[in-house]
């Protein structure tokens, strides 16, 4: 059971401990800087934030006694441009594609069995890897330097971006990966080689011809089941998807109310076919439907689905959860998610009832409990 | 030898006292300042060396013009001014 949890927000990062009957903040770091991510390692406890100091750049910090303390450590930096290279063109924005650190978008550990593995999703769509800890970031060129990767697709930002990081309980070198807009993609080999995925998913924004496309599926969320690898769920741009057969093909779940949209989704540890999602009204407006703050949960893999609003603002709320902005802990009985509106809610009986741990936070880009 | 000074906004995350430095254009001079003060290289210029979007450094009260190679050319006894842009909230 985790008895803590980070939010890290657009002008601070803030601890919350459960106490005797609720949980409540206990700290808060870096405030009015902007941290955009935040990872708890549960190998060795480090926890990792990537702040985004806007003129001064994207800076990586560290903390080794459990938030108290940190000191800024290496941030991944892209290599030195290739001479005469001729950068292509953005799509949409008729902008060079960057060559440089916009964003760092995913973090997560490796595998139980390689200390000091750390996976970094960034934006401009680089995939980077640490075997110390993040003390140094090596790009992983397999991927960058892949024929495609100058036709994937930017998202709201301007340029493509890598924010899911599955590594495979059963294999640390297996590691599934979720793009937007550039689809789902996985390593057997840890990183040396890649493989597109994606058949089953659509994409309702691309002309009818192409939208099967595994390339231009936009893939706000993907997780992995860990007690039953093989399952996997994705929060879509236009809809929920989920895998049975370890990614390779994707169905698709409709007929979700009060939407199918979304940015985040969690799954259950040991259950598969137990999923939380943070519904929007799609897409154009993005707040919930009739402003009422709501989480959806399936505990049959997507035949139906539970509204679970106990505890959450029924009545011009207007918060919106972006991708990295749910979590649950390794029972699968805590949940945890933060908003825009700076809204921080934890549940202990698995979504059945919520907690307002925070009204008033700055937006809320990331929350992420402390794993045992 | 030319006199850099940086913006009191960075102070806060890493020290850039004002400094005489050597070089004859801008990159030069930027190296020679840095080259005792690595961590404030990736504060100021991104990783391929670019002046970062929002940053602004001005040669005797002139703005820069080549903000990707760092070419302006800097004289004996010039000022530079190295300053966050107005923007964000």
């Amino acid at each position: 059971m985790s008895n803590r949890c980070y939010i890290a927000t657009r002008k601070g990062l803030f601890t919350v401990d459960r106490g005797n009957s609720k949980w409540s903040i206990s700290n808060a770091a870096f405030v009015g800087d902007n941290v955009t991510l935040v990872m708890h390692d549960p190998r060795n406890g480090d926890l990792l934030a990537s702040l985004n100091h806007g003129h001064f750049g994207i800076k990586m910090h560290r903390s080794r006694d459990e938030g108290k303390t940190w000191a800024e450590s290496t941030v991944p930096q892209y290599p030195p441009m290739p001479e005469g290279y001729e950068p292509k063109m953005v799509p949409f924005f008729n902008k060079p594609l960057e060559w440089s650190l916009k964003l760092v978008w995913g973090l997560a550990p490796g595998g139980a069995d390689e200390p000091g593995v750390v996976w970094c999703g960034t934006m401009p769509g680089g995939l980077f890897k640490s075997e110390d800890n993040g003390d140094s970031w090596e790009l992983v060129r397999s991927l960058w330097d892949d024929p495609t990767r100058d036709s994937w697709g930017p998202n709201g930002a301007e340029w493509p971006g890598i924010h899911s990081i599955c590594v495979d309980p059963r294999d640390s070198r297996h590691v599934s990966i979720g793009v937007s807009t550039a689809g789902v993609w996985i390593t057997r080999d840890s990183g040396k080689t890649w493989k597109i995925t994606g058949g089953g998913m659509r994409s309702e924004y691309a002309p009818p011809e192409q939208q099967g496309d595994p390339l231009g599926q936009d893939v706000h969320c993907l997780v992995q089941c860990a007690g039953n690898p093989e399952m996997f769920w994705i929060q879509h741009h236009n809809g929920i998807f989920k895998s049975t057969d370890g990614a390779a093909t994707w169905s698709e779940i409709t007929d979700v109310k009060p939407s199918v949209f979304g940015f985040p989704v969690a799954v259950h540890p040991k259950d598969p076919n137990t999923a939380w999602f943070v519904p929007a009204f799609k897409d154009e407006k993005r707040c919930p439907t009739d402003g009422r703050v709501v989480v959806n949960r399936t505990s049959d893999g997507g035949k139906t689905f539970e509204t679970l609003r106990k505890g959450l603002p029924q009545k011009y709320a207007y918060d919106l959860v972006y991708r990295h902005g749910l979590d649950i802990d390794e029972t699968g009985k805590s949940l945890a998610f933060g908003s825009t509106t700076g809204s921080v809610w934890i549940s202990d009986d698995s979504g059945d009832s919520w907690q307002t741990v925070a009204s008033n936070l700055p937006p809320v880009y990331a929350v992420r409990f402390a794993k045992a | 030898m030319a006199t850099v000074r940086f913006t009191q906004n960075i102070q806060r995350h890493v020290a850039c006292p004002t400094r005489e430095v050597k070089g004859s254009n801008l990159r030069e001079v930027l190296d020679d300042y840095f080259r005792e003060n690595e961590k404030a290289r990736g504060y100021v210029l991104d990783e391929q060396g670019k002046i970062r979007q929002h940053m602004v450094v001005f040669i005797d009260g002139d703005m820069v013009r080549d903000r990707d190679r760092l070419s302006d050319r800097v004289e004996p006894g010039s000022v530079i001014d190295v300053i966050q842009s107005l923007a964000g909230g």
